[in-house]
């Protein structure tokens, strides 16, 4: 199930609707990704985040997640899947997005969550601006994303 | 009619976030699509010229730029992604 929502959501309470939706599973693994206070550009100068705003492709960004998630169920069997992204104004340290997989063992669980935020960080239509003392500036794609996608090519 | 659509900086640089436009005469790629609106928008030009990278999507599937257009596509231009 995938979600694209302005509003916050609650850990325990989707943890429990996995774990009643994935029947008899023996493991669930949940990722939730939060709003840093400082952004590191990979510069000596990081500056605090006053606030961030998230904007995406309506359409194209349930369309994309939906595949990444059809392709994790079919590479690990999952018994469920959970993702949620929030859109619009955020501040440091909300919560920003939540993955949560569950299959029979631990290891489908594990290497799915990280299958499913690899790819949504460059392949789901989300893009980042931040405001900080200096202004208000859109972040750039990192190198690290582009090669969290690449260990995944010949798996 | 073809729609097009622009996200983020791109959006902010050409100061809207989406047009709907005949598919000018000769215009069959999503190459000759961006030249073309190279030489009929100045704004478009600057997109192209100083962004390291812009990304094309066709019915919101993101596509290489020999992607063959066809009569009713919603084409979106963006920078990569930065989500998660």
């Amino acid at each position: 199930m995938i979600s694209v929502q302005a509003d916050d959501f609650d850990i325990a309470h989707e943890y429990e609707l996995i774990r009643k939706r994935a029947g008899d599973a023996g493991a669930i693994v949940t990722f939730t990704g939060l709003v840093r206070e400082v952004y590191d550009h990979g510069e000596t100068e990081s500056e605090k985040i006053q606030s961030l705003f998230l904007e995406h492709y309506p359409g194209m960004t349930e369309k994309s997640l939906q595949s990444i998630v059809d392709t994790a169920n079919e590479k690990w069997s999952l018994l469920d899947t959970r993702v949620i992204h929030r859109v619009g104004a955020l501040n440091p340290n909300d919560q920003i997005v939540f993955v949560g997989t569950a299959s029979a063992h631990r290891q489908n669980a594990f290497d799915a969550a990280r299958f499913i935020m690899d790819f949504l960080k460059s392949e789901a239509p989300f893009w980042k601006r931040q405001a900080t003392e200096s202004g208000v500036e859109w972040i750039e794609s990192r190198q690290s994303d582009a090669d969290a996608i690449d260990t995944w090519k010949d798996s | 009619m073809i729609q097009i659509h622009y996200f983020a900086s791109i959006r902010e640089q050409l100061e809207k976030d989406k047009e709907q436009i005949s598919l000018p005469d000769g215009v069959a790629s999503i190459d000759e699509l961006i030249s073309h609106l190279q030489t009929t928008d100045p704004k478009f030009n600057a997109v192209i010229n100083t962004n390291n990278k812009v990304l094309v999507a066709v019915n919101q599937t993101v596509v290489d730029r020999s992607y063959k257009l066809s009569e009713n596509d919603e084409i979106a231009f963006f920078p990569p992604m930065t989500g998660g």
